[in-house]
């Protein structure tokens, strides 16, 4: 019973997420007059990356992709199975750590650049989402996601500073502008491709399928806000999960790329404003 | 399932345009083409690339350049003439400085005339273009 669970967790997650980062792209579109790719795009272009030559720099940058991808999927399998959120935050960022290595691994000045924008990014989202896990901690007593979403109460009445505040730094875990400094996806540029520059192929279709995968768990985050013990908070969770989806493409095409010390500076900001503010509140009750 | 026809990633590199091609390539991803209905995406990596739009003819600053980026490109690929001076060198064929078309560096595969080309024409070379790909992509299954 639990091995099918793993195996639908594995098989649906980047089905869902492939799909709406298919929505994503035909939102963004018509945000900018424009009819826009087929909702299977995103499919379309992984399975023509796996029919491509993979141009291998070294046999280690290629290595650390697939290291990250399992990490990930990793982290998926512990929140979608109701695990410990603070070992799934720590498994996601050792994938993150991976894929940095990966970029440095290939020794292009293209990708060094893109690893070192990457770790900032890392630098500067990472006090956030741990504040969140705290904070979930404070509200309900557990770190066990099962514990979380059967509460009688959402954790959102408790945490609405802190919710703000990772709805914040998930624009840098979606890739959206204006944080997307490392790499970005579909029409964007920046630094030819930042961090993916050198992967082609098979081994870029293994990025593009990890990012489905993290913006499920980006998704998952926001969930936990608002799902509680009574059947239909789950679906305003799954409704919340969307509308947030839906600010950040907006965000995405309303807003210019900014430079790292005021994506670094604006993060940890935000960060100290609304998550310690709120868990001190949250503290004196 | 041919999933390479479906997303053409474009890398577009000027040789010696005047621009005017260069233009027209771009109007092609305004809203009032869109080429990214048909999932063409203007990349700026030759590494993430399928399609070699070139604008312009090649003149001895540009040859490595041209042959490097086509070098980089992963298989398959193919490569598009845009404009009557990459497909021969045009009225600046008898230039000193000026080598011809993009064929006498790389093998093109779709010509596209015009100065500038309209960007119907692009597409529609880009699209032509996409059936070569396809039978590029059998190829290169057959020599592994």
């Amino acid at each position: 019973m639990n091995l099918i669970k793993i195996i639908a967790i594995i098989i649906l997650t980047p089905l869902v997420g492939g799909l709406l980062t298919g929505f994503d792209r035909i939102i963004s579109a018509r945000l900018q007059g424009r009819q826009g790719p087929p909702l299977l795009q995103p499919f379309y272009d992984v399975l023509k990356l796996t029919e491509k030559e993979s141009i291998e720099v070294n046999s280690m940058h290629r290595f650390f992709v697939y290291v990250s991808l399992v990490f990930v999927v990793f982290t998926t399998l512990i929140m979608l199975s109701g695990g410990d959120i603070l070992l799934a935050i720590f498994a996601l960022t050792l994938g993150s750590v991976f894929f940095v290595l990966g970029g440095y691994a290939s020794n292009s000045p293209y990708n060094t650049i893109g690893s070192e924008r990457e770790l900032l990014q890392i630098m500067s989202y990472e006090p956030m989402v741990l504040l969140t896990c705290i904070g979930l901690y404070y509200a309900q007593k557990s770190f066990f996601i099962k514990d979380i979403i059967s509460a009688t109460k959402p954790s959102i009445i408790y945490l609405p500073g802190v919710f703000l505040g990772l709805v914040f730094v998930l624009t840098f875990k979606l890739r959206k502008s204006p944080f997307d400094l490392s790499m970005s996806h579909h029409g964007h540029q920046e630094i030819v491709k930042g961090i993916t520059t050198e992967y082609s192929g098979k081994d870029l279709a293994v990025i593009e399928v990890t990012h489905w995968y993290e913006v499920i768990i980006s998704l998952t985050l926001v969930y936990v806000f608002f799902a509680t013990v009574s059947p239909i908070s789950h679906v305003f969770a799954v409704i919340a999960c969307l509308l947030v989806y839906l600010f950040e493409i907006i965000i995405d095409n309303s807003s210019a790329r900014v430079k790292w010390q005021h994506a670094l500076r604006s993060a940890w900001v935000v960060t100290g404003v609304m998550g310690t503010v709120n868990l001190l509140i949250l503290s004196f009750f | 399932m041919d999933g390479i026809k479906k997303s053409p990633w474009i890398l577009h590199y000027d040789g010696t345009s005047c621009n005017g091609c260069d233009i027209e390539v771009l109007a092609c991803l305004t809203p009032l083409y869109d080429v990214e209905r048909f999932g063409i995406i203007n990349t700026g990596n030759p590494k993430h690339a399928d399609v070699f739009l070139i604008t312009g003819s090649v003149n001895e600053q540009n040859i490595p350049v041209v042959k490097q980026l086509y070098e980089q490109m992963p298989e398959p690929k193919v490569v598009v003439a845009v404009g009557i001076c990459a497909t021969s060198g045009g009225i600046f064929a008898e230039c000193y400085n000026v080598a011809g078309g993009v064929d006498k560096v790389i093998p093109v595969d779709v010509y596209v005339p015009g100065c500038a080309a309209r960007p119907e024409a692009i597409i529609d070379g880009v699209v032509k273009g996409l059936e070569i790909l396809g039978e590029k992509k059998k190829n290169v299954g057959k020599r592994k």
